[in-house]
């Protein structure tokens, strides 16, 4: 058993609330994919897990016909605007969820440690640079996974304080060695 | 833990990302008014509940979000195979066939 003053700082996951951003669900047949990848500025990807991202703006593929797009904040109208003029050729179902969840970064050395401890799936298995809709003790979270000890995790908002909490949980006890 | 195969996500994966939906291949009568008493009944509650090879129903809710169908031994817990929603129900000699 190590004990807490054997870690430095270094050596544990930095756990950090990311600021706000522009936040969307879309829904569409996978036919329509191409031309609405176009009006957001980037290839939406095909295959679920896969990601894809351009000057600043991110798609994932959570589903067959369901994606999230995020964006810096102050792109959300420019996004609503664009996929609106594409309904008529590429018709879709967009939802601005950017209030509806909280995003958090998980980064460093212990990072995969932590997240085994909420999620049943593997993530190491996750190639860095893709991701997936998971579970995290019980609350949905949508996993980035940016860097080998590096993720992002979108939570729903009123399940941020628990995943908040397990990951602080789980910080001190990779730091009392457990 | 079971880990299920998801058909859509093409991964297989820890049943804690699963919901189960119960039997599967029960289809909604078309004019349910015509329906007698019994056969509506049957239709709602009545269920094969099998010893052996199950067809259900599953839930990629912690996932792709998707519905999707199994084959599952309920005796062994295993799982025969999966498919997508409104395939056809695979015939249990050819999933044994397989093996
Ligand atoms: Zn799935």
């Amino acid at each position: 058993m190590k004990h807490t003053d054997d870690f430095a700082p270094e050596d544990l996951p930095a756990i950090e609330v990311l600021p706000p951003a522009a936040r969307f669900s879309l829904r569409a047949r996978p036919a329509q994919a191409e031309v609405l990848g176009r009006a957001l500025g980037l290839t939406l990807p095909g295959r679920v897990g896969e990601r894809t991202g351009e000057a600043g703006r991110e798609a994932m593929c959570l589903g067959p016909d369901e994606w999230v797009i995020l964006a810096p904040e102050e792109d959300g109208a420019a996004i609503v605007q664009a996929l609106a003029d594409a309904y008529g050729e590429a018709p879709h179902a967009l939802a601005d969820i950017s209030d509806r969840e909280i995003r958090f970064r998980v980064s460093g050395k212990g990072t995969l440690d932590l997240m085994a401890m909420g999620c049943p799936r593997d993530v190491s298995a996750i190639a860095p640079g893709r991701g997936a809709r998971t579970v995290f003790d019980g609350a949905t979270v949508v996993l980035w996974r940016d860097g080998e000890e590096d993720v992002r995790l979108d939570v729903w908002r009123s399940f941020a304080p628990h995943v908040r909490d397990l990951l602080e949980t789980g910080r001190a006890e990779l730091a009392a060695g457990l | 833990m079971l880990l299920i195969h998801c058909p859509y996500c093409d991964e297989t994966l820890p049943e804690s990302e699963f919901a189960y939906a119960g039997e599967a291949h029960i289809a909604r009568p078309a004019d349910p008014s015509a329906t007698t008493d019994e056969e509506w009944r049957d239709y709602l509650f009545i269920r094969s509940n099998v010893k052996g090879a199950h067809y259900e129903r599953w839930r990629h809710v912690h996932g792709c979000a998707r519905f999707f169908n199994a084959v599952r031994d309920t005796v062994s817990d295993r799982f025969l195979t999966t498919y997508p929603a409104g395939a056809p129900r695979p015939a249990l000699s050819d999933l044994e066939a397989s093996e």
